[in-house]
Parts: structure tokens; sequence; C-alpha cells
């Protein structure tokens, strides 16, 4: 059955806010469950697709897919109404928390607390950059990889340049990285039987 | 003013990060931190733990309580929408023209470039949080929780929402009786 009403719409927008822990690309087989299986919003095939775009383009993953079903259900209000239950409750928390926190700063309780949850926090970070790290190298080869690390650290880090200048010269590379690699890989391949 | 440059802050650092909202922690960092100093970098190491101890997606609770802390109620909404506003609307505006260059590898070479300089942004990160914890800690104490938490969430695959909550609650209980 067919589910468009408001309330569905919030009450799954809500439900996978809540429910998904560990950031954006781990909620969405909340969603699947939610759009596909329960309301019945769109097919698993499209699903998938607007997963695959949703991918291809920057930013939060979970408001984009969240804005995506508000929209394909009820249109532009739609999609503002499912990201706003989407991240309302965890942002009230989150202010609310951590506001509390800051204000007991001098406790020596809170104190023990921020102190220890540091090292904690810098394993997160350390496995956040071996994740991208290992997905760079696994797309670039090692060579190529590692060529990238260095000149990333250079320019960060040494000279210092912007990030955001780091990352679009990075995306126009990309651009046509693999126009690049076909040629090369195709001359390989012509040298290799002239031989 | 301010509401100019929370916009800006979260525009960039959400625009740039591809791969969900975990690649734009380092840009953020950079933003809040370093360009515009709303946080040190202990406030943002306690929101990131209070961020992944809490569910939903990161980059919107890290936007809302910045956003709160520079301007209040109208901070929130003008960082939550700077973070999210631009790519959900190209995602729905897009979907169309987008449906036929998902397989293209000019936007699959975009997706890999930028893995190599999130990871070295996330490395420095690593790197100054590690410094920061032996600072508040001593080296022994801070190798023994990263060397625990490390082992916790790789071999014993605990949540990380829980390490952290248990690192909490040492931190609560335990820290404040030792005399580094």
């Amino acid at each position: 059955m067919m589910s468009h009403t408001y309330k569905d719409l919030v009450i799954a927008m809500v439900r996978t806010g809540i429910l998904g822990y560990g950031g954006g690309p781990s909620v969405m087989p909340l969603f699947r469950h939610e759009a596909v299986n329960r309301y019945h919003w769109l097919e698993d095939e499209e699903f998938g697709e607007v997963l695959a775009l949703a991918n291809a383009l920057p930013g939060p993953i979970a408001t984009k897919i969240a804005g995506y079903l508000g929209y394909r259900t009820k249109g532009s209000l739609g999609a503002a109404v499912a990201i706003i239950a989407h991240i309302l409750p965890t942002c009230l928390a989150m202010i609310a928390l951590a506001s509390l926190i800051s204000v007991l700063k001098s406790s020596p309780f809170i104190e023990g607390m921020i102190a220890a949850v540091l090292p904690v926090i810098a394993v997160m970070l350390g496995q956040m950059a071996y994740k991208f790290g290992s997905k760079a190298v696994k797309g670039l080869g090692w060579v190529l990889g590692f060529a990238t690390f260095i000149i990333a650290f250079v320019m960060l880090q040494i000279i210092p340049v912007h990030p955001a200048i780091v990352i679009i010269l990075f995306l126009a590379y990309g651009t046509v990285h693999y126009k690049l690699k076909n040629k090369i890989n195709k001359h390989h391949d012509r040298d290799r039987e002239a031989i | 003013m301010s509401l100019i440059s929370v916009f800006l802050g979260f525009f960039v650092a959400n625009i740039l990060g591809y791969g969900g909202g975990p690649s734009s922690i380092p840009l953020m960092y950079q933003e809040v931190v370093t360009h515009y100093q709303w946080l040190t970098n202990i406030d943002f190491s306690n929101m990131l733990a209070l961020g992944n101890a809490l569910p939903g997606p990161i980059s919107t609770k890290i936007a809302a309580y910045v956003g709160y802390n520079v301007s209040g109620v109208f901070g929130v909404i003008v960082a939550v929408v700077a973070t999210i506003a631009p790519s959900s609307i190209a995602l729905i505006l897009l979907l169309k023209l987008l449906q036929k260059h998902r397989q293209s590898s000019v936007v699959k070479g975009m997706t890999l470039l930028v893995q190599p300089v999130i990871a070295i942004m996330m490395i420095v990160l690593t790197w100054q949080m590690g410094r920061d914890s032996i600072h508040s800690l001593g080296p022994i104490q801070a190798i023994i929780i990263a060397a625990i938490s490390f082992l916790a969430m790789t071999k014993l695959k605990v949540h990380p929402a829980i390490v952290i909550i248990i690192a909490f609650i040492y931190g609560g209980l335990v820290v404040p009786h030792l005399h580094i």
C-alpha cells in the first residue's frame, strides 16, 4: 500500500534520524527499509539509483536522501519537512548536551571526561584517515596513491594552501584521470602488440 | 556579519566533502577552528565525541552546535541550511541530468581524487588530537586509552558510541583522582 501522508513522512524521517548510528552512510539501510519496504514510496532499483547519484554529489549523504524522499512524496515542502524531521531531534540533543558540558567545563568530573575521550577521538580520526587513504590507494594504485599523499601533504601543511584550493585542483585532475589512464593503457597495449 | 561567516564556513566545508558527512570533518575543522576560531581544538574534539555518541548524521549535529555557539538560534538555522541545502537541492535538480553521467569517468575520477586530500587532512587532525591528549593526560595514560579503544573498535568490534561512553565514565570517575 502506498502511503503518502505528511505524518508517515515525518515518522519515517524521525525514525531514521534517531536510530542511525555512525554518521550518514550507515543509515542507508534504514532509509531503504522505510522507503521501499514499509511505505513503498519507490522501488528497490530506483532507491539504488538515487543512492548512486547522491554519492556522486558532495555534502552529507543522509540529508540528500531525506530531501529526495520528501520531494518524491510531497514536492518541495515535503523535502523541507523530511530533512527537518530527520535532523531536528539529534541537533537539539547535540546543542543541549554540548552546552551543558561547556557550562560545567571547570568541574573536575567534566574535565576528566573531556580528557579521557580525547585519545578515543584521536583513534577514531586515525581510523577514518586510514579508510580514506586505503580508498585512494585502491583506486589510484600504490605509486600514484602515495604521490597524491605527498603532494596533498606539501600543499596543505608545508606551503600551506587553503584546503578548498587543494581539493579543487585535485577535482580538476580527477575529471581527466580516467581518460588519461585509458590513453596510457592503450599505448601500452600498442607497444605490446608491436613486440 | 557573523551569520554570513557561518554560512560561508559550512557551505565551503560541505560542498567540498565528497563521500558523505565524515569526509567533511577535517574541512569543518579547518573553518571552525583554524579559520574563524569559533571553537578551540579541545572544544572541537569534545563536540566530535558527543556527536559520535549521538545518533543521526554527523555534519548537521556539528553545524547545529557551532551555529548555536556563534549566534544562537539563527546561527543554527544558517549553519544547518548551509550544510545541507546546496547538496539536497542539487540532487533533486540534477537527478535527470546526472542519471546519464552516473557512470561517467569524470564523476568517478572526481570522487576518487578527493580521497587522498581528505586522508592527509584526517592524519593532521589525528596528530593534533593525539598531541592534545598527551598534553592533558600525560603520554602513558593517553597511549593506554588510545590502545584500548583501538583494540575495542577494531578487534572486538565494540560500537564507537559505547567506547566513547566508557571513556566519558572513566574520565569522570577516575581521572580527577589521578595526579598527573
